[in-house]
C-alpha cells in the first residue's frame, strides 16, 4: 500500500511539473504584461508540433527538441509583435476575444499543415523502459525524466527572476511598469522576451506531452483549463506560486482519481461510492480552487508588490 | 429607404416563386443528400474519413445516385446535437434534400432524427447507435448502417465468457455510452470484474488508473476509450509496460484513425468489429485498394457504414425508379438492404438496425511493417441488438 502511495505521488508530481510549465509562462504574461493570453495551449501544442516534425525530419530527439523550443520561442515573439502589443491598452474582454481568435487561427493552421488526425510522436529510445522503485514497483523513465527537467527548469527560472539583471527587470516591470520605461528600459523588448520565453515554457510542456498524450489540432485546450486553477490557486504572477499550485493540483487531482472511491466507500455504501466516486475525483480540483477563493482570493503566493 | 426595401422584397418573391415553378422538374432529375457529421476540432478526423468514403462510393456509382445526378452538402455538427440539429433544419429547408446522412455521436442523432423524420424525409445513420432509436423511440424513416451502441461489447462479452478469461479491469468514460458499453459486455461476460473505473470523459493522462490497475492484479483489461483518450491510454499502457504482460480487449479504442498515432503500442490488441479493412468480400476488396489508392491510408470503420449508407440510399432510388415523392417505396426498398454491403451479409431486422455479424480483430505487424487490424476469428452470426422488441413501428 505505501508502494502503491508513493508510486501514485509520483504519478502527481509529474502531472504537477507539467502543469507548472504551462503556468509559469501564463502567470507571467499575466502579471507583468497584464494579458489574459487565452492562446497560451495553442503554443503548447506548436511545440509539440514542431518537435515532432524537426525529429523526424533531423532524426535526432535533442535536435528535435532543441528547434521545437527555438521554433516556439520564435512563434511566441511574433505572436506577441503582432497581435498582443495592439492589445496592452484595450481591457481583459478583447484580450480574451483576440487571443481565443488565435486559438482557432493555430488550431486550423496545424490541421492544414499536418492533417487533423493525431501524429505520432515518440520519446527518444534512451528513455523508453523503467526504473524499479521497489521490488515490483516500476516507473516510466520518461516520466521519471519529465520530474527531473521539470524541477530543474524550476530552479533556473528561480534563479533567472530573483538573481538576474533580466529578472530584476522583469519583477520592477510588474511592480510599475511607467517607472521602469521612464528609467530607460526598453519595457518594448522586455515584453517580447517575456512573451517568446513564456512560449519556449509552454512549447517545452508540449514537447514533453507529445509522446504521453496525443499530438493533435486542439490538444492545447485540454490541459489549460487546469493551468488557470493552477495560477488561481498560486496567486497570479508568481513562479512560485505557480510551482505550488501545480504539484498541490497535480496531487490532488491524480491522488483524487486513485484513491477516492475506496476512501469514500468506507464512509457510505459502496454503490453511493461507485457514482460519486468519479464525479467527484474529476470536481476536486475545482472545489480545491473554489475554497482558495473563499479564503484567500490573491492565491496562495501572491507575486510581491504586483 | 423603404421603398427600397420593399422593392427588394418584391424582386426576392419573384425570383423565389420562378424558382418553386422551376423546382419539380429540377428536382426529378437530381438527388440531394444532406452528410451531417464532425468535420472541426479534434474529432474532425473522423468526418474527414466518412466523407472520402461518400465520395468514393459516388465514383463507383458513376457520379450517380439511384441513376441520378447527385449532390452531397456536408455540415459540421462541432459534437453539438442543438448545432446538428441547426444544420439537419437547414439542409431540409433551404437546401431541400431528399435524404439526411451522416452522424457520429448518439447524442447529436438523437437531436436530429426527429427532426429529419418530422420533415417525412428519410434519415440514414452511418455511425451512432443510440439504443433508444433501435427500440421504443424507432422510427419508419429512420435506418441505421451501423449498429447498436451494446452489440460491440456485446461481442466482447461473449468471446471473453467463451474463453473462460476471469478477473476482468474494466476502464470506460463516465457518460452515458461508456456505461452502456460496459451494460452490453455484462450482458455476456459473467466472469469475475475485479474493478470498474469510470474516467473523465477527454481525459489524458491515465498513469493513475495504470499504476491502480497493476496493483490490483488482474488477468485481462477490458477498454472502451474512443479518440483520443484511446490514443493517449494506448500509449500509456505500453510505456507501463502491460502491453506484452496483460491482454488488453477494447471496443472503439484500436483502429485505423489511431493505430498510425500510436504504432507499436497497438499490436497485440484485441477489437470486436463488424466490419474490417481485411474483410473477404468483392465490394469490401475494391473499397480498400481504392481508398488506399485515392487517399494513401487505410480507411476506418466509420467511412465503410458512410460508404454503405450512399449505396442503401442507391438501392432505395433505383426501386422506385428515381421517383423520390415516393418515400414509402423508398422505405419499403431500404427494409430489403438489396445493396452489396461492404460487410457482405446484411440484413434489416424489424426496427431498420443491421442483423450482422461479430468479429475478433487483433491488431498485428504485417511483413511489410504496417500495423493493420486483423479478423481472427466469428464471434456472432447473424446478431440482433437487444432493443428491436421494443420498437413498434408506425
Amino acid at each position: 500500500m505505501t508502494a502503491l502511495v508513493f508510486e501514485q505521488t509520483l504519478n502527481g508530481l509529474q502531472l504537477g511539473v507539467m502543469l507548472f510549465l504551462m503556468a509559469a509562462g501564463l502567470t507571467l504574461v499575466l502579471g507583468i504584461m497584464n494579458i489574459v493570453n487565452l492562446a497560451h495551449g495553442s503554443l503548447y501544442m506548436v511545440g509539440a508540433y514542431l518537435t515532432v516534425a524537426a525529429f523526424r525530419w533531423t532524426g535526432s530527439y535533442l535536435l528535435g527538441v532543441a528547434l521545437g523550443l527555438a521554433g516556439t520561442l520564435v512563434v511566441g515573439m511574433i505572436v506577441e509583435i503582432v497581435v498582443l502589443r495592439a492589445l496592452y491598452a484595450r481591457d481583459h474582454l478583447d484580450q480574451v476575444l483576440a487571443t481565443f481568435g488565435l486559438i482557432l487561427f493555430f488550431n486550423e493552421l496545424v490541421a492544414i499543415i499536418w492533417g487533423r488526425a493525431a501524429l505520432f510522436a515518440s520519446g527518444p529510445s534512451w528513455l523508453a523502459g523503467h526504473i524499479e522503485l521497489f521490488t515490483g514497483s516500476r516507473y516510466p523513465l520518461y516520466r521519471a525524466a519529465i520530474i527531473v527537467v521539470g524541477l530543474v527548469v524550476a530552479v533556473l527560472l528561480w534563479y533567472v527572476v530573483t538573481r538576474t539583471r533580466l529578472g530584476m527587470l522583469i519583477r520592477a516591470g510588474a511592480s510599475n511598469r511607467t517607472m521602469v520605461a521612464a528609467l530607460g528600459v526598453n519595457i518594448r523588448l522586455l515584453y517580447t522576451l517575456v512573451f517568446g520565453f513564456a512560449a519556449a515554457l509552454a512549447g517545452l510542456a508540449g514537447l514533453m506531452a507529445g509522446p504521453i498524450y496525443n499530438v493533435q489540432p486542439g490538444m492545447g485546450e485540454l490541459i489549460l483549463i487546469q493551468v488557470f486553477v493552477v495560477i488561481v490557486i498560486g496567486g497570479i504572477g508568481s513562479v512560485r506560486g505557480a510551482l505550488v499550485g501545480a504539484i498541490i493540483v497535480g496531487i490532488v487531482d491524480t491522488l483524487g482519481r486513485a484513491f477516492l472511491k475506496p476512501l469514500l466507500g468506507t464512509l457510505i455504501s459502496p454503490p453511493a461510492a461507485e457514482s460519486a466516486g468519479p464525479a467527484l475525483a474529476s470536481m476536486l480540483i475545482y472545489l480545491l480552487m473554489a475554497a482558495v477563493l473563499a479564503f484567500r482570493p490573491q492565491g496562495l503566493f501572491p507575486a510581491r508588490g504586483g | 429607404m423603404k421603398m427600397r426595401s420593399a422593392f427588394r422584397s418584391l424582386l426576392a418573391a419573384a425570383v423565389a416563386g420562378a424558382f418553386a415553378f422551376a423546382g419539380p422538374a429540377e428536382a426529378q432529375q437530381k438527388v440531394k443528400i444532406g452528410f451531417i457529421s464532425t468535420f472541426s476540432g479534434p474529432q474532425g478526423v473522423m468526418g474527414q474519413f466518412m466523407k472520402e468514403s461518400v465520395e468514393l462510393a459516388i465514383e463507383h456509382l458513376g457520379g450517380k445516385v439511384g441513376g441520378l445526378p447527385v449532390e452531397v452538402i456536408y455540415r459540421d455538427d462541432q459534437v453539438k446535437p442543438d448545432v446538428g440539429v441547426q444544420a439537419a433544419e437547414e439542409l431540409l429547408k433551404k437546401e431541400q434534400v431528399d435524404f439526411v446522412s451522416g452522424i457520429i455521436w448518439s447524442n447529436v442523432m438523437l437531436a436530429v432524427v426527429p427532426v429529419v423524420t418530422g420533415a417525412g424525409k428519410i434519415m440514414v445513420g452511418t455511425n451512432a447507435g443510440a439504443s433508444p432509436l433501435a427500440g421504443s423511440q424507432c422510427n419508419k424513416l429512420y435506418f441505421s448502417t451501423s449498429w447498436n451502441n451494446d452489440q460491440t461489447p456485446e461481442a466482447m462479452g461473449k468471446f471473453l465468457q467463451d474463453s473462460r478469461v476471469n478477473d476482468l479491469y474494466v476502464i470506460s468514460p463516465n457518460y452515458q455510452a461508456g456505461k452502456d458499453m460496459v451494460a452490453g459486455l455484462k450482458r455476456y461476460y459473467k466472469g469475475n470484474i475485479v474493478e470498474e473505473i469510470y474516467t473523465k470523459l477527454g481525459q489524458q493522462d491515465y498513469q493513475a488508473e495504470i499504476t491502480q490497475l497493476r496493483s490490483k492484479n488482474p488477468k485481462a483489461v477490458f477498454a472502451f476509450l474512443p479518440g483520443g483518450m484511446g490514443i493517449q491510454f494506448l500509449k500509456q499502457y505500453d510505456q507501463a509496460g502491460l502491453r506484452d504482460q496483460l491482454p488488453l480487449y477494447t471496443v472503439y479504442t484500436v483502429d485505423e484513425i489511431s493505430i498510425p498515432a500510436v504504432k507499436d503500442a497497438a499490436v497485440g490488441i484485441y477489437e470486436t468489429r463488424y466490419w474490417s479493412p481485411d474483410l473477404k468480400n468483392p465490394q469490401n476488396e475494391k473499397f480498400v485498394s481504392d481508398y488506399k489508392k485515392k487517399y494513401g491510408k487505410l480507411p476506418v470503420f466509420y467511412g465503410a457504414q458512410s460508404y454503405d449508407g450512399i449505396m442503401l440510399i442507391d438501392s432505395a432510388i433505383k426501386a422506385v425508379k428515381g421517383n423520390l415523392k415516393d418515400v414509402d417505396g423508398m422505405v419499403k426498398a431500404m427494409e430489403k438492404a438489396n445493396f452489396p454491403s461492404l460487410r457482405g451479409p446484411f440484413q434489416y431486422n424489424v426496427n431498420h438496425h443491421p442483423i450482422q455479424n461479430f468479429y475478433l480483430l487483433r491488431a498485428e505487424k504485417t511483413a511489410g511493417g504496417d500495423i493493420e487490424m486483423h479478423i481472427k476469428k466469428t464471434i456472432f452470426e447473424k446478431h440482433k441488438d437487444a432493443y428491436y422488441q421494443e420498437c413498434k413501428m408506425k
